[in-house]
């Protein structure tokens, strides 16, 4: 901050040198980041919308198809299952791991004791490689001998089959991924419930305010900022969902195939074709730009 | 708000990144050919350098060709055929003289006149008339002439757990010879209780589609056949309502399959090497990967024919020889192959192998017949120390049974035909005919492509 002040200061003619002299030393701060932002970042976008237009088998020079991949694209009857399947699991994933982790949030922030412990409990999934966690509900959710059913068993309640069953393999996904992400919204949440003044909730509840109408006038309008923004962060992050269908159900499955585990079939397992692959990249991109751009559009403001 | 910037970088770097991963790309720019001088051949198969027995061996067996032979220079490289790059180093020339290649391929090149015809100097290497007539027919074109030779094949059979065979009260030495006696056995096998699984298959990720197709081929049936020039779904008829109807019936009258299903290739190798399962199609491949994998012991297993043993899928691989080399160079690349493989080597190729800890003594690969068969299973004999007993009924029933390919686009068939598998295992009340119905359009529609 304080290179800009000094930066508005100077304002003549050898404006522009100077300003570059002055801010000579941030800008080297900024190279390091900014080259790895080049080439690990911006330079694969670039290259991804390139290859999207192009036929590439990566040995021969890529040549120019036009919008070939993208007319492939729709006449794939699997596009429109897999953007399906995508925006249902995006919805299923809002309404559990979006409400979910807000009500263990509040929750851990109404306890007394064990506060610190909680955190950590709720926190320790996200500490597990993904494919760790998607393993081992893989096995609780064992049909056959899996823990879900024999607990279920056990109390004489109706089983299921979990992610083999067409009705419940999408629910299956997205019971998973809450479990393995909610700790890090929750964190979230916490940290804003932390910053609502106490002051509110005393006037609260020496006007004589249930515990609801506690939350109802008081925590929900404060966190409203904090909701919007991981509302935006998860449909992002959700949208772009691969390990949970890949692992628990497999590319082929009609029931579960999402836009990333087409994109991944068709360039690895199945077409071999990385011109077709971007280019289901590319829409994917557009989509999350436009939800990206709602959020920054909405965090400005905010600001 | 950088956070969020950064996170979308971040997620649209993996969405669009992840396509643009980069294999590495072969090369290597051919030598003229000195008239007169030693001729030097490129040639692949060249093991990497992390697979360090077999990278000696190969080196070693370069090493003694060129004092055996002082005129031809062998040029090795790594890699054998790679599917994504394979077509374009064709395109561009880059390919090895002499090269590596599936059997799925080696007939879609001779059409295409990209490989050089070797019938004239194949009559100077006598030990080429041994290879099985069904492999070098793989080879061939309509009128005889000869574009490759073979070098090591698979086929499906069933894998079977001899304890639990034993413990089933059935016998260890007899697999099942038809699907009834499968369905059979698996009942038994099931009754021991403890989660064990009389009969295993695939249907997640491609493999379902594969095992559909391995499956159809065993009691005749064909995935696609070729009309004129253009190819077609066969699986839309009797036969393939037979496979999936005994899956079926396997799946939820007999209740023999576990209830577990959507399985891919490691899960029925993990079944299989825990005890957990009885029977499941596989080769001899799939054997040693139980063994390996587990620490298990061949013994526990045996391996019988594909039932019904109408057809069996198999596969293999072979060399053949880049179009348009010169007499003198599909000479030496002859030489080559028949120097490295040679039944005569067979004996002392596997004395290594033993002496190593390496596995000896499985039916397949055999690609001789006659004298050169003899020499292979008298050196398997001698060297073996696997059980091969366990193994006979495969190896004596696998001759008469006819070896069928993949269909062509593999891969994008099997992707096809995995929700067929999938909904035959998982719904009771799946539509059989219906699944067929709908797969034959996408089969066809992918068959379309083919050229």
């Amino acid at each position: 901050m304080a290179v800009i002040t000094a930066s508005r200061a100077h304002r003549g003619p050898n404006r522009l040198r100077r300003r570059i002299g002055d801010n000579l030393r941030a800008y080297l701060f900024l190279a390091a980041g900014l080259a790895s932002f080049a080439l690990f970042s911006w330079y694969p976008l670039v290259k991804g919308v390139i290859l999207s237009f192009q036929q590439d088998n990566l040995v021969v020079p890529p040549y120019w198809v036009g919008l070939d991949n993208f007319r492939a694209l729709f006449a794939d009857p699997l596009f429109f299952t897999a953007w399906r399947n995508t925006l249902e699991f995006t919805g299923l994933a809002l309404v559990f791991g979006y409400a979910v982790p807000f009500v263990v949030a509040i929750v851990i922030n109404e306890f007394r004791h064990l506060k610190g412990y909680f955190r950590i409990a709720v926190y320790l999934p996200v500490m597990l490689p993904p494919i760790v966690s998607v393993l081992l509900w893989q096995y609780f959710y064992d049909p056959g001998s899996g823990l879900f059913n024999s607990v279920l068993g056990a109390l004489h309640l109706p089983t299921s089959d979990w992610t083999q069953s067409p009705r419940m393999a999408m629910i299956s996904l997205v019971l998973v991924s809450t479990w393995s992400n909610m700790g890090g919204a929750t964190i979230m949440y916490l940290a804003g419930l932390s910053t609502i003044p106490s002051e509110l909730y005393e006037a609260a509840e020496l006007d004589g305010a249930s515990v609801w109408q506690r939350v109802r006038y008081v925590t929900l309008p404060q966190m409203r900022f904090v909701l919007l923004a991981l509302l935006l962060l998860q449909i992002v992050a959700t949208m772009q969902v691969f390990i949970e269908p890949y692992q628990l159900t497999g590319t082929t499955n009609e029931e579960t195939i999402t836009v990333m585990v087409l994109i991944y079939r068709y360039a690895f397992t199945v077409n071999n074709d990385f011109g077709l692959a971007a280019a289901m990249s590319v829409l994917l991109f557009v989509v999350l730009a436009a939800f990206s751009a709602v959020y920054l559009r909405l965090t400005r403001n905010a600001d | 708000m950088n956070r969020a910037k950064l996170g979308k970088a971040l997620g649209l770097a993996l969405a669009v990144g992840m396509t643009t991963a980069t294999a590495a790309c072969g090369g290597g720019q051919e030598s003229e050919p000195v008239a007169g001088g030693p001729v030097t051949i490129t040639v692949n198969g060249l093991p990497a350098a992390t697979d360090e027995f077999n990278r000696a061996h190969f080196e070693a067996d370069v090493k003694a060709f060129e004092a055996k032979y002082p005129n031809i220079k062998i040029d090795a490289k790594e890699g054998l055929m790679d599917p994504q790059t394979f077509s374009a180093k064709l395109a561009g020339g880059q390919l090895e003289d002499v090269f590596y290649v599936y059997l799925t391929d080696a007939q879609n090149l001779i059409a295409k006149r990209q490989v050089s015809d070797v019938s004239a100097q194949l009559a100077d290497f006598p030990v080429t008339k041994d290879y099985k007539p069904g492999l070098m027919k793989v080879f061939s074109d309509d009128t005889g002439k000869i574009y490759g030779l073979p070098d090591e094949n698979y086929s499906l059979g069933l894998i079977y757990n001899r304890k639990l065979y034993q413990q089933a009260g059935l016998d260890v030495n007899k697999p099942p010879a038809t699907w009834a006696e499968v369905r059979e056995h698996a009942k038994k096998i099931s009754a021991l209780g403890k989660d064990i699984v009389g009969y295993g298959d695939y249907s997640k990720s491609n493999t379902g589609g594969w095992h559909f197709t391995a499956e159809l081929y065993s009691i005749g049936g064909d995935v696609a056949v070729k009309e004129g020039d253009t190819w077609k779904a066969a699986f839309n008829n009797d036969k393939g309502r037979q496979v999936l109807q005994q899956l079926k019936d396997m799946r939820f009258t007999d209740n023999t399959m576990g209830k577990r299903q959507l399985l891919e290739y490691d899960d029925l190798i993990k079944l299989m090497a825990t005890d957990k399962l009885g029977l499941y199609v596989g080769s001899t491949g799939d054997m040693s990967n139980i063994v390996n994998q587990f620490k298990g012991t061949f013994a526990d297993y045996g391996l019988g024919p594909i039932p019904d043993g109408q057809g069996t899928l198999g596969g293999g691989s072979g060399y053949m020889f880049k179009a348009g080399l010169s007499p003198e160079k599909i000479k030496a690349g002859l030489t080559w192959l028949t120097f490295k493989k040679n039944p005569d080597r067979i004996g002392p190729d596997n004395e290594k192998a033993a002496a190593k800890g390496l596995p000896v003594g499985l039916p397949e690969p055999n690609v001789w017949t006659g004298a050169s068969e003899q020499k292979l299973l008298d050196a398997t004999k001698k060297y073996a120390n696997l059980p091969s007993e366990n193994f006979a009924p495969f190896a004596a029933a696998t001759a008469a049974i006819p070896l069928k390919l993949e269909p062509p686009n593999a891969q994008q068939v099997y992707a096809a035909l995995d929700p067929v598998m999938q909904k035959v295992l998982t719904d009771p009340n799946a539509d059989i005919g219906r699944l067929l119905t709908d797969a034959e359009k996408q089969v066809n529609q992918i068959l379309s492509s083919v050229k």
